[in-house]
């Protein structure tokens, strides 16, 4: 084992597959001599060359199309969306096409593809570059997104993503890049499937559902929570389609409460889906409502202080079990913070 | 000369003969397509390439076998011209089963892998910016074979047709961009959506060679298609087509043309017509008899009445196959079930 970081760990997914077969390219914006917007692409372009490192015109939708296209034609191209952002100006292919290709003519077309995509706020960047955009592409039958929030996920996720037939979304945290953590040797292969979640932490009292750079944010939480002897079970999503309700339903029939926590908007989007799902599979066995920690429901401010206000906090979740758990210990007081604020 | 040796273009008699055949098939399809739509036996949306068939004709009989094909809602005619059973076609419109799409895609949605036929595409342009990356494919894997894409005059108003003919045109890629500019997209007059006239001042911003064909011609259409698949196979780039036409019908059935005359419809159904033309150069050059007209005539009407049977009577698609194709390990939808409910203790 090593430690390394989230990027790093992306580069050698990409470099792994793109040595396996031949057939696996990757094309963005200025992802070979500029070495990627946030460098995960750093390097490539001096081992493998143009060719298959392609820098691409600043235009997403033929970027999204001709990635789909080159598919189509017997390729597994990886395909760099600078960010979430500008997916919009693509999404009409990943929604429209990618996605509907396999189904629509009737299994025949194959659309092996991974858009990859950083998203997220935190780093001041303002309205039209902090947004989570996963909810929009998860609602969508046909594709597949996934969300890791450590090196070694990103690492073993990507290179499964590539080997992956149908399209998936690979959605990246802008503040995830820098995070590092243990990834095994390079001589060392190993892959990560895209539709398992994982427990990072066990706990009876209360199951956190959450995924992506929240993960770190409610590991966290759940350590503060212990000290208040609460004991959280969080679970770490790590794709958001498929989704292993398997693992969230277990936890919840074992711990009978639960908080879904995401930086998305809360309103219409993943967590309160989740949520949907385990009112429908488990009403039964809560003794609570589902509490639900998101960002707030605003256009991202650019101002720092509203920035972090708009951003969910590890105060945020604590506050959202708090209010469900009972107290177990005298010490454990429950913060008054307002769970339903957002 | 004997009217077995002549020939026109460098084409003999018997190819001629069959690229008639196949423009009336494509005709007579069409129109016992509108039949069984008004017999509700075709639901949505149903898009008639009636008028327009000298363009497929020609361009398909300049294609070879691999070449790849995208294109976009009206596209019956290119299914049956890059090899597909018209039976098969017929039941897709029909929704059954035996569907070239299983009955899931319907009348604007056609695939083959084997005969290389990548997809009718609803999103008007979408077509074209996947186009240049099949392009990219053929020459990332140095095949030797293009890419036909085929569109409307609409499809040039859309950002898609922009970016994807500059990335061909910039990388160099095998494509053959064909705008079919049958003059309106539905109803918009394409004088009132276009700033430039034709589409020659737009070929040179992406620096590739233009032509302008009419598209009521096979042979010119055929030409041209010739000409521009051998730049794009040896290493000449793309290449844009603009064939002037001409549909006869409205957009699709539900379309009455309120938005055009119709003196201008029976003019162009008068003087232009591309089967009539085709005909009329053909008796002239001695290469056709009224007798083969007849032929052509007869055997088409016999093959889309037994489409229309086949279509009719094939089954519906199984019920279980809502949720199949949705991925392709079939684990897409989210259709978690939960485990038999067990109450709680």
């Amino acid at each position: 084992m090593r430690t390394i970081a989230y990027r790093d760990a992306l580069r050698e997914a990409i470099r792994d597959e793109m040595r396996r077969d031949e057939r696996v390219f990757i094309m963005g914006e200025d992802i070979a001599g500029y070495g990627g917007t946030y460098a995960v692409t750093k390097g490539l372009i001096d081992e493998f060359g143009e060719k298959r490192v392609r820098d691409t015109p600043l235009a997403e939708l033929v970027i999204a199309g001709a990635g789909i296209g080159a598919a189509l034609g017997g390729l597994r191209p990886i395909v760099e969306i600078m960010t979430a952002n500008f997916s919009l100006l693509a999404s009409d292919q990943i929604i429209n096409s990618a996605a509907k290709w396999h189904y629509m003519f009737g299994g025949q077309a194959h659309v092996p593809i991974v858009f990859r995509m950083p998203g997220g706020g935190g780093a001041q960047r303002g309205a039209q570059h902090s947004q989570m955009l996963e909810t929009m592409y998860a609602h969508i039958p046909g594709l597949k997104v996934v969300m890791p929030a450590t090196p070694y996920d990103a690492k073993g996720m990507l290179k499964s993503a590539i080997r992956d037939d149908d399209p998936v979304l690979f959605v990246e945290h802008e503040l995830l890049y820098s995070v590092k953590g243990e990834v095994p040797d390079e001589s060392e292969e190993y892959t990560v499937p895209l539709n398992r979640g994982i427990v990072r932490r066990e706990g009876r009292d209360v199951t956190i559902v959450t995924f992506s750079r929240m993960v770190h944010i409610c590991m966290q939480a759940a350590e503060d929570l212990a000290k208040e002897g609460i004991a959280a079970e969080v679970i770490d999503l790590r794709a958001i389609r498929p989704i292993d309700l398997e693992l969230v339903m277990d936890s919840v029939k074992k711990t009978n409460r639960v908080v879904v926590a995401e930086e998305g908007w809360k309103y219409y989007g993943t967590g309160q889906g989740i949520a949907a799902m385990i009112y429908e599979h488990a009403f039964d066995y809560l003794d609570a409502p589902v509490g639900h920690v998101a960002g707030a429901d605003v256009p991202m401010p650019y101002s720092k202080p509203l920035e972090r206000a708009a951003l969910p906090t590890k105060a945020d979740v604590v506050a959202a079990v708090t209010a469900i758990v009972p107290a177990r210990q005298a010490a454990a007081t429950p913060t008054p913070a307002a769970a339903g604020a957002r | 000369m004997a009217i077995r040796e002549a020939t026109l273009a460098g084409l003999s008699r018997e190819q001629l003969l069959d690229m008639h055949y196949k423009m009336v098939l494509l005709r007579r399809f069409e129109e016992k397509a509108a039949q069984e739509y008004s017999n509700a036996k075709i639901g949505g949306f149903l898009h008639l390439y009636i008028g327009q068939e000298a363009n497929g004709v020609g361009a398909f009989s300049a294609l070879q076998p691999e070449d790849y094909v995208l294109s976009a809602y009206r596209e019956h005619g290119y299914a049956i011209l890059k090899g597909m059973d018209p039976k098969a076609v017929m039941a897709e419109l029909f929704g059954k089963a035996t569907g070239v799409s299983k009955g899931k895609g319907g009348s604007m949605h056609m695939y083959s892998n084997e005969l290389h036929l990548l997809g009718g595409q609803a999103i008007v342009g979408g077509q074209l910016v996947m186009a240049a990356g099949v392009g990219l494919a053929v020459q990332y894997l140095g095949e030797r074979r293009i890419v036909l894409a085929l569109f409307g005059d609409g499809a040039v108003d859309e950002g898609a047709f922009h970016e994807a003919m500059n990335l061909a045109g910039v990388w160099k890629l095998p494509v053959v961009f064909l705008c079919e500019n049958n003059q309106y997209s539905m109803g918009m007059a394409v004088t009132k959506a276009w700033a430039v006239p034709t589409l020659e001042p737009r070929a040179a911003a992406y620096g590739m060679p233009y032509t302008r064909v009419d598209g009521m011609d096979v042979l010119a259409v055929r030409e041209a298609l010739l000409d521009a698949r051998e730049r794009a196979v040896s290493g000449g780039g793309p290449t844009l087509i603009e064939a002037v036409t001409y549909r006869f019908r409205g957009h699709s059935m539900a379309d009455p043309a309120y938005y055009r005359t119709r003196d201008e419809e029976k003019q162009w159904r008068a003087t232009r017509d591309p089967i009539a033309l085709f005909e009329e150069k053909l008796k002239a050059a001695g290469l056709m008899r009224d007798e083969d007209i007849k032929v052509a005539n007869d055997r088409v009407d016999a093959e889309v009445d037994e489409c229309a049977r086949f279509a009719d009577e094939s089954p519906d698609p199984a019920p279980d196959e809502l949720y199949t194709d949705v991925t392709v390990e079939g684990a897409g939808a989210i259709a978690w079930r939960s485990r038999p409910s067990t109450p709680r203790d």
